[in-house]
């Protein structure tokens, strides 16, 4: 059984994802601590992640780039804050130039992952997403989904005007 | 003040708030001007009570904004930085829902989760009672096939 819960804070610009599994906290870890793994999650299947480099130590670095239809490839880079495998993971998301450089001059995410197992063995994962501002969050998405943001503006367009 | 709506639930709010014509009117009202609450029970044949439960229900919603001056409750409009922040949340929404679909997707592919794995077998040797004395992998396979 998949539940997969959302919740926002609209004036704190954070997002808390909440997702159950039924496998061991070990194996869940893998899904950031495996590159190959991470990579197979982070991006859409029309953007599909490559990860360059991968420290997950406090103060180790993460880079990737996904791979648009365009051939297009957008960089991006985690600072990692603290990890306690397997139960938490504190990074900054942020976006990287061709060469893994944080671009300074566009906003980041701090996102914490917090992992705890369950009594009948499977896995409760919290992420918690702190964005800078809603401006910084429209930035961030209408780089990389400039059309799908245009459509949502339009449904909430059409929902208001009726 | 801390919001925090469950997923879908700020959805519902506002289709529900929109839903009625009368806080539509009050919406498009207080969008240009604010209004007080016993202004707006002045404009609508309405009482204080009726309007105010209006404006309760589109607050929910995120749609106008109250505050206090003086004796009077001030009503304005907030459509605009709703609807911003609601089409971003929107978009990141969808998108950690399909990265938590595929965390799923990857792990149950590689592993499936043990409590599936029991019931499958369980399911299996319910099934094939009479037939114990196969062996076991012969029948796994023969399952597979069917």
């Amino acid at each position: 059984m998949r539940t997969i819960d959302i919740s926002r804070d609209i004036d704190a610009h954070t997002m808390i994802v909440t997702t159950e599994f039924d496998h061991p906290i070990e194996k869940v870890w893998q899904l950031w601590a495996d590159p190959r793994c991470l990579e197979r999650w982070w991006g859409p299947p029309t953007y599909p992640a490559t990860v360059t480099h991968h420290d997950l130590s406090a103060g180790g670095k993460v880079t990737y780039f996904m791979t648009g239809p365009e051939g297009d490839t957008p960089g991006g880079y985690w600072n990692v804050l603290a990890v306690e495998a397997p139960f938490t993971l504190d990074v900054v998301d942020g976006f990287a130039d061709d060469q893994g450089q944080a671009i300074e001059s566009l906003p980041t995410t701090a996102m914490s992952t917090r992992l705890a197992a369950r009594p009948d063995g499977g896995t409760v994962v919290t992420i918690t997403s702190v964005f800078p501002s809603v401006e910084a969050m429209e930035q961030m998405i209408s780089m990389g989904m400039e059309d799908g943001l245009r459509e949502a503006m339009g449904q909430m367009n059409a929902v208001l005007a009726g | 003040m801390v919001v925090r709506l469950a997923e879908a639930d700020l959805t519902d709010r506002v289709m529900h708030a929109l839903a009625d014509s009368t806080r539509r009117d009050i919406v498009a009202t207080v969008l240009t001007t604010e209004h007080s609450v016993s202004a707006l029970a002045r404009k609508y044949p309405m009482t204080f009570a009726a309007i105010q439960k209006h404006v309760a229900v589109l607050e929910a919603a995120h749609l106008v904004t109250k505050r206090v001056s003086g004796r009077e409750r001030l009503v304005s409009g907030n459509m605009e930085a709703l609807r911003t922040a609601r089409a971003v949340f929107d978009q990141l929404e969808s998108l950690w829902r399909d990265r938590a679909a595929r965390m799923h997707d990857l792990l149950d592919d590689e592993s499936p989760a043990p409590s599936t794995t029991y019931s499958d077998r369980a399911d299996r040797s319910t099934g094939h009672t009479s037939t114990r004395s196969t062996p076991d992998t012969y029948e796994g396979e023969r399952d597979a096939n069917d």
